[in-house]
């Protein structure tokens, strides 16, 4: 077990090197000058040549790549082109925020779509199964960004309960400790702005949880449907268990290996994918500081962002399949 | 049974995740529509994007400019509602009679924000350190003045102190919109000991005279000023604190000012205007017009090479229809490539009606008498000049094909538009610009002569005559004498025309209806010192 765990985080090496030449490669592929971006559609022709030679764009690619190498094995992410800032010093806030609204949304996405599809699979052709999933296939295919401004046309404007957007009040400022907020106002303990902060994070969350709720609630029914066929269900049901017991003692766990391998690739695809919620909920995320930069050109930050995000995919997915063994002691790894 | 234990906990998860939702419901309301005296101070303002920087000599966009005209002051200022000069740190002017000295006395007792005094010295520091830079460092310095230091265009020959409080500029020939340049945003003067002491940092440590100090910046989210208790216009500024906070997407913004969480948000959709004008607790801005949106016609290209060509694809547009469907009103249809408020406007010009007919008649006479094909290309972004690029130029395809041009839409991310532009790849394209200054200079020679092909005139249009009256232009300080020539340079640009102008739109804003004292400045940047809430 240990040294599958060892051998899987040493595999992380290769393909993040890959990983940082695609990427590398891809968006220097798109058109558009970095220096002609910052400065703007007014900027002189002296101008942005002076900036492409400062920002050593104008050197060979290998030269930009080996230096782009030698700096990641530094641990230096490099500088933004746009701020001039360290990413490495910047890009912690906006990681946090990220991830504070995936895990929320994964916690929605979870919870709700496990069960969903447990109920479903249990009362099958019945009409909460029907109803559960025709609006798992339109949480599905949803486009977020109408739903987002749906939901806070609802809840914010009609009904007036939730915030539009932002992570916290801009007139009580949340003081950052770890940047985690829903922990920062723990930890100083001012329960009003914890309340603040829930209240932020329930319509972002509710977008952003959309997609996966339904992909995991599907995935679920179906892998109960599998699994409560098998005899040793039947027996259970047959001695008059009671339906909890049934489902959280027998079948759950057989059932949850395909659907614990959605959720890991599916909290991958949030981390990347909250660009549109983001957007819409201004919420100051890595997927709104990669998109800002895509815009700008600013190459630092977005190769060094993706690669950030995709280790983070890559660790989730190794934690994932460490689970499976966890769970289900039949898998082993020698 | 089983089913009911089911539908309970159903019950219950729903109850709980609607108290979490409902929980500490906001009882803030927008405020409008009461007598009382309003005890808010604070203003919170929302646009689209972040700042780049802090220190305005060092950017170009619009975004930090909007910020940094709150923390520092300028020599001179524009007036509230254009682009003449009022004083601002300097109180009073005097300039030779062959147009190259200008002397300017100072506002005396002015501290910078972090207590450093304001003077002379201070203002030859400021130009020193600009002059001493380049394109990289301080792009705009370079396009305003002609060049830095040692560049034989640089226009100012030296800055002096003539005593504490004076100053004295010396050109090294005469610049007609010199003025008007030093009361540009990124002019503004900073403190010397703070740029010592922050040195590269101090875009993100402003300190100016300004209204308002800077007290936080989180990136992407918010930038924190209070006010500036010692400033030198007293009783001002009426704010405690001003933030700006970003919201990317305009209806998102929208939803933000509805809900009252920012006061007033910029770049309000046309479409969006009747939702926010039939509700009494907000209340419409309009920003006075310094805009133009156009329709580049590359002059290098195809048919397009062709005077006769350009005007007839000129007469087929339906500016009057454009604006009622997609400005709701908000723009008056152009006729020159600059708006009426820039002084030298020639109205005497007569636009290319809506005529269909003279179209075709022109086509045959240039050897199209059944059309042809071109690319159009669409803006990517809303800008506050041009809405809906998507949509415009479906619009104009629809003319188009009306006189038997074939318009293919196509449309590139916006970083990737303006690259190719800049190459000349495009046939027919939108776009559009919003004035820096207020100068006809920075309309007609920025967008159209020859010298500014491969920048940002993007028809590659080169017209000798033009180029020498723009040029010309450019060193005569008489004003009368000037507007002559930037009229005759309209006449030039609607017979060639390399472009069809399509508006000058009113940017929207909206904001509570108890905001008193908010005049949106036709430049963009707007000081907040005489705003309040009734």
């Amino acid at each position: 077990m240990l040294s599958y765990a060892v051998r899987r985080v040493l595999m992380v090496i290769p393909v993040l090197f890959g990983m940082s030449l695609v990427v590398f490669f891809m968006i220097r592929a798109i058109p558009g000058n970095p220096a002609q971006v910052i400065l703007g559609q007014k900027a002189t022709k002296e101008a942005v040549a002076a900036l492409t030679h400062k920002l050593g764009l104008d050197q060979p690619w290998y030269v930009q790549y080996m230096k782009y190498i030698g700096g990641l094995l530094h641990g230096d992410l490099g500088e933004s082109i746009r701020t001039g800032a360290p990413i490495a010093e910047e890009i912690w806030p906006y990681l946090a925020a990220t991830i504070e609204l995936s895990l929320v949304a994964m916690l929605i996405a979870v919870v709700i779509g496990v069960n969903a599809g447990i109920i479903s699979a249990w009362f099958q052709n019945s009409w909460f199964d029907y109803i559960a999933m025709v609006l798992a296939l339109i949480g599905v295919s949803m486009p977020i960004f109408w739903l987002g401004l749906m939901e806070q046309w609802l809840f914010s404007i009609e009904l007036d309960w939730l915030p539009t957007s932002g992570r916290e009040d801009v007139r009580n400022p949340i003081e950052p400790i770890t940047h985690l907020y829903l922990i920062d106002t723990l930890l100083s303990g001012n329960t009003d702005q914890f309340w603040q902060v829930v209240q932020h994070l329930v319509l972002p969350s509710m977008a952003l949880a959309t997609i996966p709720m339904a992909i995991i609630a599907r995935m679920t029914r179906s892998s109960m449907l599998e699994v409560m066929k098998s005899d040793y269900i039947r027996t259970a049901r047959a001695k008059g268990l009671s339906m909890f017991w049934v489902v959280y003692k027998h079948s759950l766990k057989n059932a949850i290996i395909p659907v614990l391998t959605v959720i890991g690739l599916q909290t991958g695809l949030l981390l990347g994918g909250a660009i549109l919620t983001e957007t819409i909920f201004s919420w100051p995320g890595i997927g709104r500081y990669i998109y800002d930069a895509i815009g700008y050109r600013d190459y630092p930050v977005i190769q060094s962002g993706i690669l950030i995000i995709a280790t983070i995919f890559i660790f989730i997915n190794l934690i994932v399949d460490l689970l499976y063994a966890i769970i289900d002691p039949r898998i082993k790894y020698n | 049974m089983r089913k009911k234990t089911w539908f309970t906990w159903l019950a219950m998860m729903l109850a709980v995740m609607l108290v979490l939702a409902g929980c500490g419901k906001s009882k803030q309301t927008a405020g409008g529509g009461s007598d009382k005296p309003s005890t808010q101070d604070t203003l919170v303002y929302g646009r689209g994007g972040d700042s780049v920087s802090l220190d305005p000599a060092t950017v170009t966009d619009g975004e930090s400019l909007k910020v940094t005209k709150n923390i520092f002051d300028t020599l001179l200022d524009y007036n509230d509602n254009d682009t003449s000069i009022k004083p601002a740190l300097a109180t009073e002017w005097t300039i030779s009679n062959d147009g190259l000295t200008y002397t300017f006395k100072l506002r005396q007792g002015v501290k910078f924000h972090d207590g450093t005094e304001f003077n002379a010295d201070a203002v030859v520091f400021n130009f020193e350190r600009w002059a001493n830079g380049n394109a990289d460092k301080f792009p705009y310095y370079g396009s305003m003045f002609g060049g830095y230091k040692n560049d034989d265009s640089h226009v100012i020959k030296e800055v002096k102190a003539l005593d504490k409080y004076t100053v004295q500029f010396v050109l090294k020939r005469p610049q007609a919109p010199f003025l008007k340049n030093l009361a540009m945003t990124p002019f503004a003067i900073a403190s010397p000991e703070a740029v010592k002491k922050y040195g590269d940092k101090f875009g993100e440590h402003p300190v100016g005279t300004g209204p308002f100090v800077f007290k936080e910046w989180k990136r992407n989210e918010r930038i924190v000023l209070e006010k500036n208790k010692d400033y030198w216009e007293k009783g001002y500024p009426k704010l405690n604190q001003l933030i700006f906070v970003s919201i990317p997407d305009n209806s998102a913004r929208l939803n933000a000012l509805l809900k009252g969480e920012i006061d007033i948000m910029e770049d309000l959709n046309p479409t969006d205007l009747k939702q926010v004008e039939g509700n009494k607790e907000f209340q419409i801005f309009k920003r006075p017009s310094m805009n133009v949106a156009y329709v580049g016609l590359t002059a290098t290209r195809g048919p397009l090479k062709n005077k006769l060509v350009r005007q007839a694809l000129n007469y087929a547009v339906d500016k009057k229809a454009i604006i009622d469907a997609f400005y709701a009103g908000q723009a008056e249809p152009a006729k020159n490539p600059m708006p009426p408020s820039i002084p030298g406007y020639n109205d005497a010009i007569q636009d290319y009606p809506f005529d269909l007919n003279k179209a075709k008649e022109l086509l045959a006479k240039a050897g199209y008498p059944n059309g042809f094909e071109i690319e159009l290309w669409a803006m990517p972004v809303p800008r506050p000049y041009m809405p809906d690029g998507q949509k415009i130029a479906e619009a104009i395809q629809a003319n188009f094909a009306k006189i038997g041009v074939k318009a293919k839409i196509v449309t590139y991310e916006w970083a990737t538009y303006l690259d190719k532009l800049a190459k000349g790849e495009a046939d027919a394209f939108l776009l559009g610009w919003t004035g820096d200054n207020g100068d006809a200079d920075n309309f007609l020679y920025a967008l159209l002569d020859k010298d500014s092909i491969g920048s940002n005139n993007y028809t590659y249009f080169s017209n000798d005559e033009l180029h020498k009256i723009l040029v010309e232009a450019q060193t005569v300080s008489d004003e009368n004498k000037r507007n002559e020539l930037y009229k005759k340079a309209q006449e030039i640009i609607k017979e060639e025309a390399p472009w069809i102008p399509l508006v000058h739109s009113t940017p929207l804003l909206a904001g509570k209806a108890n905001i008193q004292g908010f005049n949106p400045h036709p430049t963009g940047s707007d000081k907040f010192t005489k705003v309040e809430f009734r």
